[in-house]
Order: structure tokens, then C-alpha cells, then sequence
């Protein structure tokens, strides 16, 4: 016998407008992917919020463990030269 | 002033109004956050429609009357919404198919609208056909999830159509009025919408596995005014307010 809950939850991931990235923006339930799309444009989209929606099933999301937070981001703190802010910028390129 | 055109926008308007108010009834009642989302945005569709149509209505009347006269201030009598939009929403398995019933109606009547000959009523199509095509998405896929759901589901999917097929030939009915509106190009004919109506229908039974019923005896009175019992109960909730404070805005 199948033990997956009848209205499993899933992730919704909007994208503003073209050219933009879909962002995290919540999660909801939903029988299936269809309704969840459904749910996501009712629930996320009231305001004009986005054109393009995504959504996953939370269980498909792996998360990196709290508990190692410190070993995983922590050895990164100190290496600012991964930054790329020693560059002057011509004003031509614009916004990078 | 064309009292013909007048008497079928109000019951277009009236159409609206009403379904969008007894959507609007499951506001915070809905059976998941999700649907309490969903229900009243359809709501707010149609009570968007409703609005543009009554001003529409007094603009074609030239009385002085606003929407607000239209959807407060009328009687039963005068609201000449059909019966089915406001059947009570009994449960969500009711609420989805009224919706989707009058939906896969208005689908093809806003579609067809787009070369009406009335400009006021063509712009609102475009609009509206967006809407509405919408609402048979959703409430289409909910049918066919409890049709092909659970036993329990199933039950109530297939009690709803018993209750509320009956009422579904009035959506297609042609008055003298309307006649005139379809002779002069405003309107499309009632049998060519009666024709998508049929196929969206049996396209979604089919999937849902529901039978389309045969109904012998078919509702219908609320075109001329004549309405049912609950009709009455909905009114006094949608007309406190203005009725209570008469000209209270806020």
C-alpha cells in the first residue's frame, strides 16, 4: 500500500518576467502537478507577480544538512578575492 | 435607448452577479487554502464582468441609474439571471460543476462575441474570454479528479449532476428580446454555443467518467424573473448593506 499523502506539498518557483530567473516563492498542496500548477497561479500570481511558473515536489528537493552549515559555508568566509570587486568597470558596459 | 439589447445585458449582467456571489459565499469556507484562493478569485471575475455589463445596462437606459442601482436596488422579480447560477453551492463537488457549466456556456459566447456588432460588448470579450477559459480549466480538471477519484468522490460528482443538469437547457433559451439582438448581429445564435457546450462537456464526462444524464424536464424561470426559493436568501445577504444604509459608500 501506497503511504504518499493524498495532497502532497510542492514548491513554487515563479519567473518575474523573460530573461529573469524562476525564484522560490513558497510552497502549497496539491493532488498532482496539474493542480499544483493551478493552485500556484491562484495562490502566487494575484499580482501580476510572474509569467512562467514552476513547481516540484518538495520531496524531490534534497537540502544541505543544518547541522554541517558551518563546514560547508564557513571556509568560504575568508577567501574575498572570489569576489571580482577589484576591477574598475568601464561605464559603457553597464549593469553587470 | 433599445429596450431589447437592455433586457439581454441585464440578464447577462444578473448571470454574473449572482454565480459570483454565491462563489464568493465559500470565501474562508473552502475545503484547502489553496481552493480559498481559487474560489474567490472566479468570484471576483465574475463580479468584474457583472460590473462593466451594468454600466453598460445604464448607459443603454439613460435614466441616471449606476451598476450599484442594478445589483442593490432591484427586486427578485426584476433580476433575470437564470436558475442555475443561483442554485445553493451545496459541496465543492456542486460549486465546480455550476461553474463549470455556465463557463463552458460563456466560453464560446465570448469568443463569438469578438465580431459582435455592439463595440461596448466586443471590448468586454476580450477581456471576459481570458477569464472564463480559465475557469473551465480549473473547475474541468477538478471533475475529472472526483469522477475518477474516490468512491466518496464519485458520489457526489454524479449527485451533482443529477441536481444540476436540469437546469443547464435554460442557459440556452431564446426570448423575443434576445432574438432581436441575434438578428441584428449583437449576439451569436444560442445553437451554435449549444453545440461547444455539448462537446466541452462530454469531452470532460468522458475523462471524468460520468455519464451525461437525459433529462426529461428541464428547469427553467429565472430568465423572466421567476425564481426559486433560495433566490430570495441570497438577495437579502447581497443587499443588507444598501438596504440597511441606503447610499453608504466606504
Amino acid at each position: 500500500m501506497s503511504t504518499e499523502p493524498s495532497m502532497p506539498l510542492w514548491e513554487v518557483f515563479i519567473r518575474p518576467r523573460v530573461g529573469l530567473h524562476h525564484k522560490h516563492v513558497g510552497s502549497l498542496h496539491a493532488a498532482d502537478s496539474t493542480l499544483a500548477l493551478q493552485a500556484a497561479r491562484d495562490v502566487y500570481t494575484r499580482r501580476e507577480e510572474g509569467d512562467s511558473i514552476w513547481v516540484v515536489a518538495s520531496k524531490n528537493v534534497h537540502a544541505s544538512d543544518p547541522g554541517k552549515a558551518a563546514e560547508n559555508f564557513d571556509p568560504a568566509g575568508d577567501k574575498i578575492y572570489r569576489h571580482p570587486s577589484f576591477y574598475d568597470i568601464p561605464d559603457d558596459v553597464g549593469h553587470m | 435607448m433599445n429596450p431589447a439589447l437592455l433586457h439581454s445585458v441585464v440578464q447577462i449582467a444578473d448571470d454574473h452577479l449572482i454565480l459570483g456571489h454565491r462563489m464568493s459565499e465559500w470565501c474562508g469556507h473552502a475545503p484547502m487554502l489553496e481552493e480559498d484562493l481559487s474560489m474567490p478569485n472566479m468570484a471576483l471575475d465574475m463580479i468584474g464582468q457583472a460590473r462593466t455589463l451594468y454600466t453598460y445596462a445604464a448607459t443603454i437606459e439613460n435614466q441616471g441609474r449606476t451598476e450599484d442601482d442594478f445589483a442593490y436596488l432591484r427586486n427578485d422579480r426584476e433580476y433575470l439571471n437564470c436558475l442555475l447560477v443561483e442554485r445553493p453551492n451545496g459541496d465543492f463537488a456542486h460549486t465546480m460543476l455550476r461553474q463549470l457549466y455556465f463557463a463552458a456556456y460563456m466560453h464560446p459566447f465570448w469568443e463569438a462575441m469578438h465580431k459582435s456588432t455592439d463595440n461596448t460588448l466586443q471590448a468586454l470579450s476580450f477581456k471576459a474570454v481570458k477569464e472564463i477559459a480559465y475557469h473551465i480549466r480549473h473547475c474541468g480538471e477538478w471533475i475529472v479528479r472526483l469522477g475518477d477519484g474516490t468512491d466518496e468522490s464519485h458520489e457526489r460528482i454524479n449527485n451533482a449532476v443529477s441536481a444540476l443538469h436540469p437546469y443547464t437547457a435554460e442557459l440556452f433559451e431564446v426570448d423575443e428580446q434576445r432574438l432581436a439582438g441575434i438578428e441584428l448581429g449583437i449576439f451569436p445564435a444560442q445553437a451554435q454555443l449549444r453545440q461547444v457546450w455539448d462537446k466541452t462537456i462530454d469531452q470532460i464526462f468522458h475523462q471524468a467518467k460520468i455519464k451525461v444524464p437525459r433529462t426529461d424536464f428541464n428547469q427553467s424561470g429565472g430568465r423572466k424573473g421567476l425564481h426559486t426559493e433560495d433566490f430570495g436568501l441570497l438577495l437579502s445577504q447581497l443587499q443588507y448593506l444598501q438596504r440597511a444604509y441606503p447610499g453608504s459608500t466606504w
